[in-house]
C-alpha cells in the first residue's frame, strides 16, 4: 500500500478520523508539560531574567511559521506533479494555520524585545523578514478565496506558492543585507557550540514537539472540513443537475 | 484528406460536462455546421477543437490548422481597420490583407478606427481576419451576429471561395448561408448525461 | 511577437494613458513627501532615493492591471492563445511593452525629481542605472500577477497584495543602489544582486506567467 492511496478524499478522512483525537491529546498533553516545566521549573537567565520564558512559546511558532509554508511549497508540488485533491486541499488548510503561527511570532517577538531592547518593534532582518512572510501568507490565501473554480484555485496558488517560495527566500537574504540587526543567533541549531543551555533545552524540545503536533492535528482538522465542504458542494451540485 | 477531426470527445464548461463522444471529420473543400438549442455546448466544443481549452476524453486532430472566430472579435478600437488586420497578418506571419480587405467591402472604412464602426463593420472585420490567418480551418460560432442580409451574403461567399480553395469550416449558426458541400451536425444526442463536475468527482 | 510590441506600444501611445498616468503619479508622490515630511533640505536628500524608489514602484503598479485585462475583454487574448506564438513569448512581450511605457519613463523622470528632493550630486547617475536595472524585473513580476487576477472581476486590490511582497527583493538592493550612490558608498554589491534578481526574474517569471495564463484561459 503506497502512500498515494491517502490521496483519496475519503480514505484521508476516515484515516484521519481514526489518529485526530490521540494526536490531539498528545499534542495537549506536550504542550501543557512543556510550557508548565518551561516557565515554572526553569531559573532564570542570569541577564535575561524571566523574560526568557517566553522563549517557549516564540521559537516554536517561529519554526512553525517556516516550516507550514514548506508544507505548503511541497503540498502545491504534489498538486501539480499528481494532481491530488487532498494535497490542494491541505495546502489551503495550512495557510491560515502558518499565518497565525507567524503573528504569534511576531507578537511574542515584541512583547520580548520590549524589555530586552526597550522597543517593541525594530526593523531587525529576522522580524522583517517575518513580517514579509505574513504578507505572502495573505495574498496567498486572498487568492484562494478570489477564484471560483475549485481547480483553477488550485492551480493558480500552486503556482503562486512555488514563485513566492522563491521570492521569500529572495526576501530573507535581501532583507540580511538590508540590516544586521538587534536579533540573537539562533536559539538552536545542529551545527553550533553555544546552543541555549540545556535546563532550557528539554523543556524547549517538549513545546516544539507539541506545537509541531499541534500544526499536524489542525492541518487534518482543517483539511477535513475542507473535503467536506467540497463534497457538499459537489452533491448539491449533482443535486441541480438531475 | 482529412483537415480536422475529433473522436469520442467529450467536452465541459467550468468542469461539468456538457457533451459526450462527439466524433466528426472535416476534410478539404467541406463545411460543417453545427446545431443545438442555447446552452447545448456549441461554443464549449468549437473552443476545445480551437485548443483554448483541453478535452474532458477523446482527442482534437488539427488544432494547428485552425482559425477561431468566437464571440468578440478580437479588435482594438484604437487601431484602424488595417492596422487590426496587418497586426493579426504579422501574428500569423502571413501577407497582404488586400484580400480581407475586398472579400469584406471593408477597403473605404481601411483608415476609420475600428472603434467608430457598427456592430455589424466590425463583425466584418473580425471575419476578415479569418482571411488574414492563412488557416484553412476556419471554426466559427455564430459569425452572422449582427450582420444584415447583405453582409450575411458576402460572408456566404467568402466561406464559399475557401472551401472552393480546399480550405474547410465548422460553424455553429441558426441560420442557412446556402452553402454547397455542407453538413450539419446536430449536437443535442450527444448531450452529457446530468453528472458531477469533473473537479468534483473524487468527492463524491 | 515583434507586431504583438509595436501594437501595445501603439496603442499605449493613442490611449494616451500608458506613458502619461504614471509619470503623474510618480510626481504627486514626489511633490507629497516633503508635504508630508516638512521642507527640511538634509532629511530630504536623505530620504530622496528610497522614497524615489517607492514612488516608482507604486506607480508602476498602477498600470498592472491593464497588462492582460483589456485584452481578455475584447477577445484578443483567446485569439492571441490559437495564434502560433508560444504564450512564454506573449507574457514576455507584454512585460517588454508595460516596461517600454511604464518603467523607461519612469526611469527617465527619476533624475529630474531627484533635484525636487534635494538628491546629492553624486546619487543621480546611481539613481538612473539602478531604475534602469530594477524597473525590468517590477515590469515582469507585476505581469505575473497581472496573469493570476486576469479572470477576476475585482482583481485590482488583490493584485497589490500579490505583487507587493514579491517587490521586496528588488527594492532593497535597487533603493540600497540608489542610497549607497547618494553618500558616496561603495555600490558594487548590491548592484550585482540587483542586477541578479533582475536577470533571475526575466529569465523566469515568463515561464510562470505563461502557466497562469493557459490555466484562466481554459
Amino acid at each position: 500500500m503506497s502512500l498515494w492511496e491517502y490521496a483519496n478524499p475519503v480514505r484521508f478522512i476516515r484515516f484521519t478520523d481514526r489518529v485526530l483525537p490521540p494526536l490531539a491529546v498528545l499534542a495537549v498533553v506536550c504542550l501543557v508539560v512543556g510550557l508548565i516545566w518551561g516557565f515554572f521549573f526553569t531559573p532564570d537567565d542570569y541577564r535575561q531574567g524571566s523574560t526568557v520564558k517566553i522563549i517557549y512559546l516564540h521559537v516554536p511558532a517561529t519554526l512553525m511559521a517556516i516550516n507550514a509554508w514548506l508544507m505548503m511549497l511541497v503540498a502545491s508540488i504534489i498538486w501539480i506533479v499528481r494532481r491530488h485533491h487532498v494535497s490542494a486541499l491541505a495546502a489551503r488548510a495550512a495557510a491560515p494555520v502558518g499565518a497565525t503561527m507567524t503573528v504569534i511570532a511576531l507578537a511574542t517577538g515584541a512583547i520580548w524585545g520590549q524589555p530586552m531592547w526597550g522597543t517593541w518593534w525594530a526593523w531587525d532582518p529576522r522580524l522583517t523578514s517575518f513580517l514579509i512572510l505574513f504578507l505572502f501568507y495573505l495574498g496567498y490565501m486572498a487568492l484562494w478565496e478570489a477564484i471560483e473554480n475549485d481547480d483553477t484555485a488550485a492551480d493558480l496558488t500552486s503556482i503562486l506558492c512555488l514563485v513566492g517560495s522563491v521570492f521569500a527566500l529572495l526576501s530573507r537574504y535581501a532583507v540580511n543585507f538590508w540590516n544586521q540587526g538587534l536579533h540573537q543567533g539562533a536559539s538552536l541549531s545542529l551545527d553550533k557550540e553555544e546552543n541555549v543551555a540545556d535546563v532550557f533545552y528539554f523543556p524547549l524540545l517538549v513545546c516544539i514537539a507539541g506545537f509541531v503536533l499541534l500544526f499536524v492535528a489542525l492541518v487534518f482538522l482543517r483539511t477535513q472540513t475542507e473535503i467536506r465542504a467540497r463534497r457538499t458542494r459537489a452533491l448539491i451540485a449533482r443535486e441541480r443537475a438531475a | 484528406m482529412s483537415l480536422l477531426s475529433a473522436s469520442a470527445l467529450s467536452v465541459s464548461r467550468g468542469g461539468v460536462p456538457v457533451l459526450d463522444g462527439v466524433s466528426f471529420t472535416l476534410g478539404a473543400g467541406r463545411a460543417l455546421v453545427l446545431r443545438g438549442p442555447n446552452g447545448a455546448g456549441k461554443t464549449t466544443l468549437l473552443r476545445t477543437v480551437a485548443g483554448l481549452q483541453p478535452p474532458t476524453a477523446g482527442a482534437v486532430d488539427g488544432t494547428d490548422r485552425v482559425a477561431y472566430a468566437g464571440h468578440a472579435d478580437g479588435l482594438k478600437a484604437m487601431l484602424s481597420v488595417s492596422e487590426n488586420l496587418t497586426f493579426w497578418a504579422a501574428v500569423f506571419a502571413t501577407r497582404g490583407i488586400d484580400a480581407a480587405l475586398d472579400a469584406f467591402e471593408l477597403r473605404e472604412l481601411a483608415d476609420r478606427p475600428a472603434g467608430t464602426l457598427s456592430a455589424g463593420q466590425k463583425r466584418r472585420l473580425g471575419l476578415a481576419r479569418l482571411l488574414v490567418t492563412g488557416r484553412p480551418v476556419w471554426v466559427l460560432d455564430e459569425p452572422t451576429v449582427s450582420l444584415d442580409t447583405a453582409s450575411v451574403a458576402l460572408f456566404a461567399e467568402a466561406v464559399r471561395r475557401h472551401l472552393g480553395q480546399g480550405g474547410a469550416a465548422l460553424v455553429a449558426t441558426h441560420i442557412d448561408l446556402g452553402l454547397p458541400e455542407t453538413d450539419t451536425l446536430d449536437v443535442t444526442p450527444f448531450r452529457a448525461a446530468p453528472r458531477a463536475a469533473v473537479q468534483d468527482e473524487a468527492f463524491l | 511577437m515583434i507586431a504583438l510590441l509595436l501594437r501595445d506600444l501603439r496603442l499605449a501611445v493613442r490611449a494616451g494613458g500608458g506613458f502619461g498616468l504614471g509619470l503623474a503619479f510618480f510626481l504627486i508622490v514626489v511633490v507629497l513627501v516633503p508635504l508630508g515630511v516638512g521642507p527640511e533640505t538634509a532629511l530630504l536628500s536623505r530620504i530622496a532615493p528610497g522614497i524615489l524608489w517607492i514612488g516608482a514602484l507604486l506607480a508602476c503598479l498602477l498600470s498592472l492591471d491593464r497588462i492582460f485585462a483589456l485584452d481578455r475583454e475584447d477577445g484578443t487574448l483567446d485569439l492571441l492563445a490559437t495564434a502560433p506564438l508560444p504564450m512564454e513569448g506573449i507574457a514576455a512581450v507584454k512585460a517588454l511593452a508595460h516596461w517600454i511605457t511604464t518603467g523607461l519613463p519612469l526611469v527617465l523622470a527619476a533624475p529630474v525629481l531627484g533635484v525636487l528632493l534635494n538628491l546629492p550630486a553624486g546619487g543621480f547617475a546611481w539613481l538612473f542605472l539602478s531604475l534602469l536595472l530594477g524597473t525590468p524585473a517590477l515590469s515582469v513580476i507585476g505581469t505575473f500577477g497581472a496573469a493570476l487576477t486576469v479572470g477576476l472581476k475585482r482583481g485590482g486590490l488583490l493584485l497589490s497584495l500579490l505583487v507587493l511582497p514579491l517587490y521586496v527583493p528588488t527594492l532593497i538592493f535597487g533603493a540600497e543602489v540608489a542610497r549607497r550612490g547618494a553618500e558616496g558608498l561603495a555600490v558594487e554589491a548590491p548592484l550585482l544582486l540587483l542586477a541578479g534578481v533582475s536577470l533571475g526574474a526575466l529569465a523566469l517569471l515568463p515561464f510562470a506567467s505563461a502557466a497562469v495564463l493557459r490555466v484562466t484561459l481554459r
